[in-house]
C-alpha cells in the first residue's frame, strides 16, 4: 500500500516526432472510418448505437491527443469494445423489453410506409380509366418477358421489367417485320405468345414492366399503366387503398383497417409495461413461466448440491495417506470436467438414449423397465441432473480437496482428546469449516448453472414440450432463446422482458454473494 | 506404495494395541480403494465407451461395448473425408476463432492491467469498480440484443455481421476487459514498482517498461488467461448457435457436432465418437497438464488481490 500512496506522477512522455506523426495518422484513419460508419448508422436509424460510437470515437481521440489522459490509452481498445458490445446490448435489452419488437414489427415506421409505397407487386393497381395499351407479349427461352405496346395515339413501345420504355423498340436487336396490327412477328431471342398462352401464363400478371415512374402491367386482357395502390396522408398517419377506398391506420405499429385486416410489414412501438403484464397475467405465458422459474432455481440448486456431495465424498476418500498415486488418480478424475461440456452432454445423450443407449439397455435388462429420459417431464429433469453430476463433480472435488487440506490438523487432535466420534468430527468440524471456505464457490456455481444454456439446450432442447413454446427442462435463459429465435414467431420484446427478470435475479444473487463474502470490501480495498 | 504402507504401519506401531490398529488400517485402506475404483469407473466409462465406439466399424450405438470388435480406423477416415459434414473445417474454425479471441483478449487485458496497476489518474477507482460490476452479468443474457446489433452492423459492414467469424470474435472481445483486467491487475501489482522506477531513471519509455520488464515477468498469468479464454471460446455453444446458424461453412465444432450428429445415434454414432474424441482430446490434455494453474485461476477468480 505504501507504494500506492506515493502518487504516481508518470504520464505520457512527449514522444519522438515520428511517434507523434504515426499516432496522428492512426487517429485520422480511425476517424475517417468512424465518420463513415456513424453516418451509415444514423441513416439506418440506429440512433443509440450511433451516439455511442460517436462518444467512443471522441473518447479515443481525447485519450490519444491529451497527455493528461495518457493512462486511458492503454485500455481504450478494451473499453471501446466493452461499451459497444456489452454495455450497449444491456441498454438495448432494457429498451426492447418495453417495445413489441419481433415478427411483424421488425421495421421502423418510415421503412414500413416506404415498403408499401414502393412501386412493385401488390403495391400497384390499374385504376378505372387508366391509360390502356394494345399489346403483344414475348417470352425468351430462359423465361424473360417483353411487351410490345401501342398507345391510343398509335405510338409503339417495347417494355421489359426494370428497364425504361423503348420507343419503337429502339435498343432491341432483331425486331422482325410488323404484322397488320403493328406488332413485330418475331423478336430475336423471344417467342411471341398467343392469346391462350397469355391467358394461362401465371407469371405475366405479376410482372411490372418499365421503371418505377413508367410502370405498365397486364391485367386480364388489358395492358395498362399502373398506379400506386396506397396513398399516404401524413397528418392523419393513414394509408388508403385507392382501389377499395379502405383506410388503414397504425395500431401498435401495423396498419390496420376498421374490419381488422392488416397491411404487410409493421414497425415496433413503445408498449410500456405490456410485456411484463403479459408475463404476469396471460395464462399462456404465466403458467409456463412459473414452472420454468421453479425449475430454473431447482436445477441450479440441485446441480450444485449433488456435484458438491459427490465431489466432497470423493475428496474425503482421496484425502488420506492410505491412498497411493493420488496425483495421477486425481488427474484421471478431472477428465469429465476438462472435457468440453458440449461434447460430454452429447455423449450422455447417446448413453441415455431411450431405445439404443447402453445405460438404458442395462437398466432395462435388470429391471424390465428403463426411465424415459427424454420424453417424460420428470425423468428428463432427472437426466439433466445425471449429466450435470458427471460434468461438475470433479470441480467440486478439487475445490473440496484444497479446502480440506487447509483445515489445520490441530483441531482434530483436540476433538479426539475430547472423545468426538469420526461422524461428529465431520458434522461439527469439517463441514462448517469447509462451507466457509467453499461457500462463495458454491454460490458462483449456482449463478453459473442458473444460466447454463448449453447443458439444457444440448440435452433435450429444453423438451419434452410443455406448451408449443416452452419445455419441461427449459430454464429461463433457454426459454428466452426459444421466444426470440426458435419458435416461428420471434418476439424480441417479450424475450427481453424475461431477460430483465434474469438480470434482476443475477443481481440479487451477486449482492448476496458479496455480502456473504465481503467481496465488495475486498475489491474496493484492492483498487 | 511401500512408503505409504510403512508410514501407516509406523503410525500404528506407536500405539499399544498394535494388532487392532493394523487390521483397522488395512480395512480402511481397502474401503477407500474400493470407493476410488467406483469413482474412477464412474468418471471414465463414458470416455472409454466413446474411445471404443470410435474404433468400432459399426456406426450404430447399439451393440457397442467397452472393447471394440474388429477395431478399425474407418470412422477417422470418414471424418477427414466426409461429404456429410466438414469436420476438419469446423475444427479449423473453432481453433481459429479461439486462438484469435484468446490472443486479443490477453493483449487487451494485459495493456489495461498495466495501466490500472501502474498509473494513478482520476476516475481510475470508479472505472475499475464499474468494470467489476459489469462483468458480473454474463453477456449471454443480452443475447437478443447482441443478435440485433450484429444484424445492424452487418447491413453496413457485412464482414462483421451475423454468420461471420469477425462478428463473433468482436462479441467475445467485448467481455475481455471485464473478465481479465482484475485477474491480471492483481498479478501486476505483485511486481515491485522499483523495477519500473529504475528503468525509468535509465530513460526507458512506458512502452519499453511494459514490453521489456513487465511482460516477461507476467507471462505465467498471461498463459493462464489465454488458455482459459481459448478453452472457454472453444467450448462455447450459445453464441455460435445464435450468431452463426444457417451458414454451415462458418460453424464451430460445438455447433456442427451438435446439429449434424446430435440425433443420429443409430447411424452416425461411430463417426460422432471419433469426432468427439478428436475434438476433446487436445483440450483435455491441455487442461490436465495445466490443472494447478487453471484451478488456481478459477478459484481466485476476479478478486485476486
Amino acid at each position: 500500500m505504501a507504494t500506492i500512496a506515493k502518487m504516481d506522477a508518470r504520464s505520457g512522455t512527449p514522444g519522438s516526432p515520428v511517434g507523434i506523426i504515426l499516432r496522428l495518422i492512426g487517429l485520422a484513419i480511425l476517424d475517417a472510418f468512424a465518420i463513415w460508419f456513424i453516418t451509415r448508422l444514423f441513416a439506418d436509424q440506429a440512433w443509440v448505437f450511433g451516439v455511442l460510437v460517436v462518444i467512443v470515437t471522441i473518447g479515443i481521440n481525447a485519450f490519444f491527443l491529451s497527455e493528461k489522459l495518457y493512462a486511458f490509452r492503454w485500455f481504450s481498445p478494451g473499453l471501446a469494445l466493452m461499451i459497444l458490445m456489452v454495455v450497449y446490448p444491456m441498454l438495448s435489452t432494457i429498451y426492447v423489453a418495453f417495445t413489441n419488437y419481433g415478427s411483424g414489427h421488425i421495421l421502423s415506421r418510415q421503412q414500413t410506409i416506404d415498403l408499401l409505397l414502393e412501386p412493385r407487386g401488390d403495391n400497384l393497381f390499374i385504376p378505372e380509366g387508366a391509360t390502356e395499351y394494345q399489346f403483344a407479349a414475348y417470352r425468351s427461352e430462359d423465361g424473360r418477358y417483353l411487351l410490345w405496346l401501342i398507345d391510343e395515339a398509335g405510338r409503339a413501345f417495347a417494355a421489359a421489367p426494370g428497364e425504361p420504355l423503348m420507343a419503337n423498340g429502339e435498343g432491341l436487336d432483331g425486331v422482325g417485320t410488323l404484322d397488320s396490327d403493328g406488332f413485330p412477328e418475331t423478336i430475336q431471342g423471344y417467342t411471341r405468345l398467343n392469346r391462350i398462352e397469355i391467358a394461362s401464363d401465371d407469371i405475366l400478371p405479376t410482372l411490372v414492366f418499365g421503371t418505377a415512374e413508367d410502370s405498365i402491367g397486364i391485367s386480364g386482357r388489358r395492358a395498362a399503366r399502373f398506379e400506386l395502390r396506397y396513398s399516404y396522408d401524413e397528418a392523419s398517419d393513414t394509408l388508403t387503398d385507392r382501389e377499395s377506398g379502405v383506410a388503414y391506420t397504425a395500431v401498435d405499429g401495423v396498419y390496420t383497417a376498421a374490419d381488422g385486416s392488416v397491411l404487410p410489414g409493421g414497425y415496433f412501438v413503445w408498449v410500456g409495461l405490456r410485456n411484463f403484464i403479459d408475463l404476469a397475467t396471460s395464462p399462456a405465458l404465466s403458467g409456463p413461466l412459473v414452472q420454468i422459474f421453479i425449475w430454473t432455481i431447482m436445477h441450479a440448486f440441485l446441480a450444485v448440491l449433488i456435484t458438491f456431495v459427490v465431489g466432497l465424498s470423493f475428496a474425503l476418500v482421496f484425502n488420506s495417506d492410505l491412498v497411493p498415486g493420488k496425483k495421477i488418480l486425481r488427474s484421471a478424475m478431472l477428465i469429465p470436467y476438462a472435457m468440453p461440456a458440449f461434447i460430454a452432454v452429447l455423449i450422455w445423450r447417446g448413453l441415455l438414449s431411450e431405445n439404443l443407449g447402453p445405460i438404458s439397455i442395462v437398466i432395462r435388462d435388470w429391471f424390465g423397465w428403463s426411465p424415459p429420459w427424454f420424453t417424460d417431464y420428470f425423468w428428463s429433469r432427472v437426466g439433466v441432473l445425471v449429466v450435470q453430476m458427471w460434468l461438475g463433480f470433479p470441480y467440486m472435488m478439487l475445490i473440496c480437496t484444497g479446502a480440506l487440506q487447509s483445515i489445520p490438523s490441530e483441531i482434530y487432535e483436540a476433538s479426539e482428546v475430547d472423545g468426538a466420534s469420526a461422524w461428529q468430527r465431520f458434522w461439527n468440524l469439517t463441514l462448517p469449516l469447509l462451507l466457509v471456505a467453499v461457500g462463495p464457490i458454491l454460490i458462483s456455481s449456482f449463478s453459473f448453472n442458473f444460466n447454463n444454456f448449453g447443458v439444457i439446450r444440448l440435452y433435450n432442447q429444453g423438451g419434452p414440450p410443455m406448451t408449443p413454446t416452452a419445455g419441461w427442462t427449459d430454464i429461463l435463459i433457454s426459454y428466452t432463446y426459444r421466444i426470440a429465435f426458435s419458435s416461428g414467431q420471434s418476439d424480441y420484446g417479450l424475450a427481453s422482458a424475461i431477460t430483465i427478470v434474469i438480470f434482476a435475479i443475477v443481481l440479487v444473487i451477486t449482492v448476496l454473494n458479496f455480502r456473504f463474502t465481503g467481496t465488495w470490501e475486498e475489491v474496493s480495498q484492492n483498487v | 506404495m511401500s512408503e505409504v504402507k510403512s508410514a501407516a504401519v509406523g503410525a500404528a506401531q506407536s500405539t499399544q494395541k498394535e494388532g487392532y490398529w493394523t487390521v483397522r488400517v488395512y480395512r480402511e485402506r481397502a474401503l477407500r480403494l474400493l470407493v476410488i475404483a467406483i469413482a474412477l469407473i464412474y468418471a471414465l466409462f463414458p470416455v472409454a465407451f466413446i474411445i471404443s465406439s470410435s474404433f468400432n466399424p459399426s456406426g450404430s450405438i447399439l451393440g457397442q461395448g467397452l472393447i471394440p470388435n474388429n477395431p478399425s480406423l474407418v470412422h477417422y477416415n470418414e471424418l477427414l473425408n466426409s461429404a456429410l459434414f466438414p469436420f476438419p473445417l469446423w475444427v479449423w474454425n473453432s481453433v481459429k476463432i479461439s486462438t484469435i479471441t484468446a490472443f486479443l483478449a490477453v493483449m487487451i487485458g494485459a495493456l489495461s492491467a498495466y495501466s490500472f496497476s501502474r498509473f494513478r489518474f482520476s476516475g481510475r477507482r470508479a472505472l475499475l469498480l464499474t468494470i467489476f460490476l459489469i462483468q458480473v452479468f454474463p453477456n449471454i443474457l443480452a443475447i437478443v440484443a447482441i443478435y440485433l446489433l450484429l444484424q445492424t452492423i452487418g447491413e453496413i459492414i457485412p464482414a462483421f455481421g451475423l454468420r461471420t467469424h469477425a462478428g463473433l470474435i468482436t462479441v467475445y472481445l467485448g467481455g475481455a476487459l471485464g473478465v481479465n483486467t482484475w485477474l491480471m491487475k492483481g498479478f501486476f501489482d505483485t511486481i515491485p514498482r522499483e523495477l519500473d522506477e529504475s528503468a525509468m531513471i535509465d530513460g526507458a519509455s512506458n512502452w519499453q517498461i511494459f514490453w521489456v520488464i513487465i511482460f516477461p515477468l507476467v507471462r505465467p498469468v498471461l498463459a493462464v488467461v489465454g488458455i482459459l479464454s481459448f478453452v472457454g471460446t472453444y467450448g462455447d455453444f450459445i453464441l455460435p448457435l445464435v450468431l452463426l446458424i444457417g451458414e454451415p461453412d462458418q460453424y464451430t465444432l460445438a455447433l456442427g457436432l451438435s446439429i449434424v450428429l446430435g440425433d443420429q445415434f443409430s447411424q452416425n454414432w461411430g463417426l460422432f465418437a471419433a469426432g468427439a474424441l478428436l475434438g476433446a482430446a487436445p483440450i483435455v490434455v491441455m487442461y490436465i497438464a495445466m490443472q494447478d494453474y487453471i484451478v488456481g485461476g478459477l478459484t481466485q477468480g476476479a478478486v485476486k488481490g
